[in-house]
């Protein structure tokens, strides 16, 4: 998958918890959370739904860097290639 | 044979209004099979029965609101219908309002009047259709998806709906949107007026801008009515515990170090299980208060305050929470939440809480204090979990502390009670591997 379509991915999942998301406004270098107002239930919904989708695993000690929408992509972007059958 | 009736879907319900109907006369059913689709002010809720059986007949057409207790299934027996059920539920005989008869007796009158109703009538707030409710992927919207009251209520003022932002699940066009679409349209004053007003030498100052009221919407009045009620009726008396996380946390982050985040813990979970296990010490906070009268259950069903997006509460429970393994009642409390905001929340799950717990997440306030539901007669409150500073035997540390409230009806328990029920809490708190 490219960078590209992480992104698409990462977004439309978090509209499946944010619908009110836009993503033309949404900044990819500022924190996610700060942008869209979601709890620790939508944020762990969100990473499983990641997995979900890409495969990829992501363990809680890896969980502090996925500040940036940037982050996240650019984290699931050097694993997933790897991933999965 | 027996009737089947509207549950109650919370003291903040007192009618629905049946969508559609997923079962048809000869059709068998099994206890929390879903037969119906229910909408009122606070949205759209699945109807699951509470016993097996043959559906005999459905009493009450689609688009019929009725009033929490009328009949609306006929169900007869099968070979192998067999106890009643286990699961105990507050009365469903929550006495209707006259507006409510009213409405029900007209729309016998007139099954019609479905689609008359008064663009302004409260009735749907966050209507989505059903199969995009449960589809996980969230289609390109081909058009723009409204609530059939807002669409009436569009259409009556000459509103685009393409150009109302839509806040209900999945971007669907609300009533409240229309409203709010509205009222910012109508609103301000001329700017010229209030300079021609002061004189030529100061500078032009712009009127201030006045925002007609608009009309509170369905889940705004419904929470308003359920929390009136709560506070008028139940002696409300509060307290406040801080509880030591340190144990907790750091078991939780050594447990979850080697999971997959398919199965990550999350500290909400602790704290509703030692909530469920306090519980069962101390029947006198899980039960309801009906008629004067306290009737403690048997069963611990932990009701989730859930705030949801663009605004509004439910309160759906976790049937045996005592009961359940941290991961299933994980699993369970990732589920509900995800349901509350996005669609599928049952009947049974909002009538059968027997005490509430409220928290406002990790990004929240020190403590919350919560409005108890009725008929329950409790609801705790757990604030943000953060680093203190935490004094003990004359030395000062720094711990990940939370604090615990209480907000009980002082009719059935007293302060001493409610004391030993938070500190159990927090006492359970301490030995996060034995929840």
């Amino acid at each position: 998958m490219t960078t590209d379509d992480l992104r698409a991915l990462a977004i439309r999942a978090l509209q499946r918890i944010a619908p009110e998301v836009d993503a033309t406004t949404l900044r990819g270098d500022h924190p996610l959370r700060e942008q869209v107002d979601l709890d620790s239930v939508d944020w762990l919904n969100f990473l499983v739904a990641l997995h979900e989708a890409t495969g990829v695993d992501i363990p809680e000690a890896d969980s502090a860097q996925l500040v940036t929408l940037d982050a996240v992509v650019a984290y699931l972007a050097a694993r997933a290639g790897s991933a999965g059958p | 044979m027996s009737d089947f009736r509207m549950p109650s879907l919370g003291a903040d319900m007192d009618a629905a209004t049946v969508v559609k109907w997923l079962v048809a006369p000869g059709a068998a059913v099994r206890r929390g099979d879903i037969v119906a689709e229910v909408e009122t002010d606070k949205g759209v809720f699945d109807v699951d029965v509470r016993e097996a059986g043959v559906v005999e007949a459905l009493l009450v057409p689609a688009g019929m609101k009725v009033a929490v207790g009328t009949p609306i299934l006929r169900l007869g027996a099968t070979a192998t219908t067999g106890a009643p059920p286990a699961v105990p539920t507050p009365p469903a005989t929550v006495p209707p309002t006259p507006a409510v008869v009213a409405l029900a007796e007209a729309h016998e009158a007139a099954p019609v009047a479905a689609e008359a109703l008064a663009p302004d009538h409260p009735t749907a707030v966050a209507e989505v259709e059903a199969p995009d409710r449960r589809a996980a992927p969230l289609a390109a919207r081909p058009g723009v998806r409204a609530s059939p009251i807002a669409r009436r209520m569009a259409e009556a003022h000459a509103l685009e709906l393409a150009t109302i932002a839509g806040t209900g699940p999945h971007g669907v066009v609300t009533m409240a949107d229309v409203q709010r679409a509205l009222a910012s349209r109508g609103a301000a004053l001329p700017e010229g007026a209030a300079a021609a007003a002061a004189g030529g030498a100061e500078a032009a100052r712009p009127a201030p801008t006045v925002t007609p009221a608009a009309p509170m919407d369905g889940m705004r009045q419904a929470i308003a009515a359920a929390v009136a009620r709560s506070k008028r009726e139940i002696p409300h008396y509060y307290l406040s515990h801080d509880v030591d996380l340190r144990h907790a946390m750091a078991w939780l982050a050594a447990t979850n170090a080697t999971r997959p985040v398919t199965a990550r813990l999350l500290p909400a979970t602790l704290l509703v299980k030692a909530l469920a296990r306090a519980l069962e010490r101390y029947p006198d906070f899980n039960g309801f208060f009906v008629d004067g009268h306290y009737a403690p259950v048997a069963a611990i069903h932990v009701g989730i305050v859930t705030a949801l997006r663009g605004g509004g509460l439910l309160a759906p429970a976790i049937h045996d929470a005592n009961r359940l393994s941290l991961d299933d009642l994980n699993a369970a409390l990732l589920d509900v939440v995800r349901r509350a905001r996005s669609g599928g929340i049952r009947a049974s799950e909002l009538a059968d809480a027997t005490i509430s717990v409220t928290s406002l997440g990790d990004r929240g306030v020190r403590s919350v204090t919560g409005v108890i539901y009725p008929p329950q007669v409790a609801i705790v409150g757990f604030g943000t979990i953060a680093e203190r500073p935490w004094a003990e035997q004359g030395m000062l540390d720094v711990r990940p502390a939370v604090t615990a409230t209480l907000a009980a009806d002082h009719r059935v328990s007293d302060g001493h009670r409610g004391g030993l029920f938070l500190t159990a809490i927090g006492e359970l708190l301490q030995h996060p591997e034995a929840l």
